[in-house]
C-alpha cells in the first residue's frame, strides 16, 4: 500500500480541512501579490507613461547657457497666463530641485484619481488659478504609488523652489509654509489659502501655488499641504532658471540629456 | 485541491510543471491588469485631494 492511499483514506473531514488550508495559502499569496502590485508595479507603469507623456509634448527646450552671455533676466512684472486646460490635458511640467536632479512630472487638468492622478502624475484642481495667475495654482499628487510625484513633499523646506514650465514660460515659486489638514478642509486651495468657502473674495494681489498629497503616508486620513508664493518668471526662449542649472537638474530636451 | 490538479494534468512531471508555471503567470497577469486595479478603487489609502 502506497503512502498516497493511506493519506487519502483519512476520510471526507481530512479532505475538507486540506482544501480549506490550501485556499487560505492561496489567499495569502494573492494578498501578497496585491501589495507587490500596489507598491511596485503601479510605479513602473505610471512612471513609464509619464515619461512618454513628457516627451510626447515635444516642447522646445531652453537654449543652452552661453558662458559669455548675461544670465537670463528674472521678471517680476505680470507673467503670461495660459487658459484653463481641458480635462486630462498636460499643460505644464514641474521641476523640484529638492526632489532630485532627474525629477520632472507632468501636470494635467483635473484631479480625477483613475484618469489623472493614477496615470498622468500631478493634477490641477479645475478652475483654480493657472501658473502665474493671481490666486492659487492648486495641484494634487500621489505621495505613494502610481509614480508618486509628491513622494518627497515632506522634505520641502521654506524657500525651496518649485519650477513650473509651460510651453513658453518658466514660473518659479518658493515654498513658504506647510500644514496638515483633513480632507474636507478645502480652504487650502482657496484663491487666498485659508479663505473659507463662501467668504467674500477680496481683490487678489498674490500668486500662490499649493500642493496636496496624502498624509500620513499610506493613509487617506489627512492631507499634507505645501503652499508656495510666486517669485519670478522668464520666457523659455531666454534660458533656464538658475534654480535648475545650479542644482544640476536635467531639463527635458536640453543639450546633454539626449532627450 | 492542488494535489488533484497535479494528478489531472497530463504528461511527465516537467510538462506538468511547465503547464502550472504558464497558468500561474497568466493568473498573475490577469490580477495585475484587471483585478487589482478594480480592487484598488475600494482600497483608498492613497487619496490626496481635498474637497
Amino acid at each position: 500500500m502506497s503512502a498516497h492511499a493511506r493519506v487519502r483514506r483519512g476520510g471526507a473531514g481530512t479532505a475538507v480541512v486540506g482544501v480549506f488550508g490550501e485556499l487560505l495559502i492561496t489567499a495569502g499569496v494573492v494578498l501578497g501579490l496585491f501589495v507587490v502590485w500596489q507598491l511596485w508595479w503601479t510605479d513602473v507603469v505610471a512612471l513609464r507613461e509619464q515619461q512618454q507623456v513628457l516627451h510626447a509634448l515635444q516642447w522646445e527646450p531652453p537654449p543652452p547657457a552661453a558662458s559669455a552671455a548675461p544670465a537670463p533676466v528674472e521678471r517680476r512684472d505680470d507673467p503670461p497666463v495660459d487658459p484653463q486646460p481641458a480635462f486630462g490635458q498636460v499643460f505644464a511640467q514641474l521641476y523640484v530641485p529638492r526632489f532630485g536632479p532627474t525629477y520632472v512630472s507632468p501636470i494635467a487638468g483635473g484631479v480625477d484619481r483613475e484618469q489623472i492622478l493614477d496615470r498622468l502624475g500631478i493634477g490641477h484642481y479645475p478652475d483654480t488659478a493657472m501658473p502665474g495667475e493671481l490666486g492659487n495654482f492648486a495641484t494634487a499628487g500621489h505621495r505613494t504609488t502610481f509614480g508618486k510625484p509628491y513622494n518627497l513633499i515632506a522634505d520641502l523646506q521654506d524657500g525651496d523652489a518649485l519650477v513650473v514650465r509651460t510651453r513658453t514660460t518658466w514660473y518659479v515659486y518658493r515654498v513658504v509654509s506647510h500644514e496638515i489638514v483633513y480632507p474636507w478642509q478645502v480652504e487650502v486651495i482657496s484663491p487666498i489659502p485659508g479663505l473659507k468657502p463662501g467668504d467674500p473674495i477680496p481683490p487678489l494681489t498674490e500668486r500662490w501655488m499649493t500642493m496636496t498629497a496624502c498624509h500620513p503616508m499610506f493613509s487617506a486620513r489627512q492631507r499634507y499641504v505645501v503652499h508656495a508664493k510666486f517669485d519670478y518668471w522668464m520666457p523659455v526662449s531666454e534660458g533656464t532658471p538658475k534654480e535648475l542649472t545650479d542644482a544640476g537638474v536635467k531639463v527635458i530636451g536640453a543639450v546633454g540629456e539626449g532627450s | 485541491m492542488y494535489g488533484a490538479l497535479w494528478r489531472v494534468l497530463p504528461g511527465p512531471w516537467w510538462v506538468r510543471t511547465l503547464i502550472l508555471l504558464v497558468l500561474a503567470a497568466a493568473i498573475v497577469a490577469v490580477c495585475f491588469e484587471w483585478v487589482f486595479p478594480w480592487v484598488s478603487t475600494y482600497v483608498s489609502f492613497n487619496q490626496n485631494t481635498v474637497g
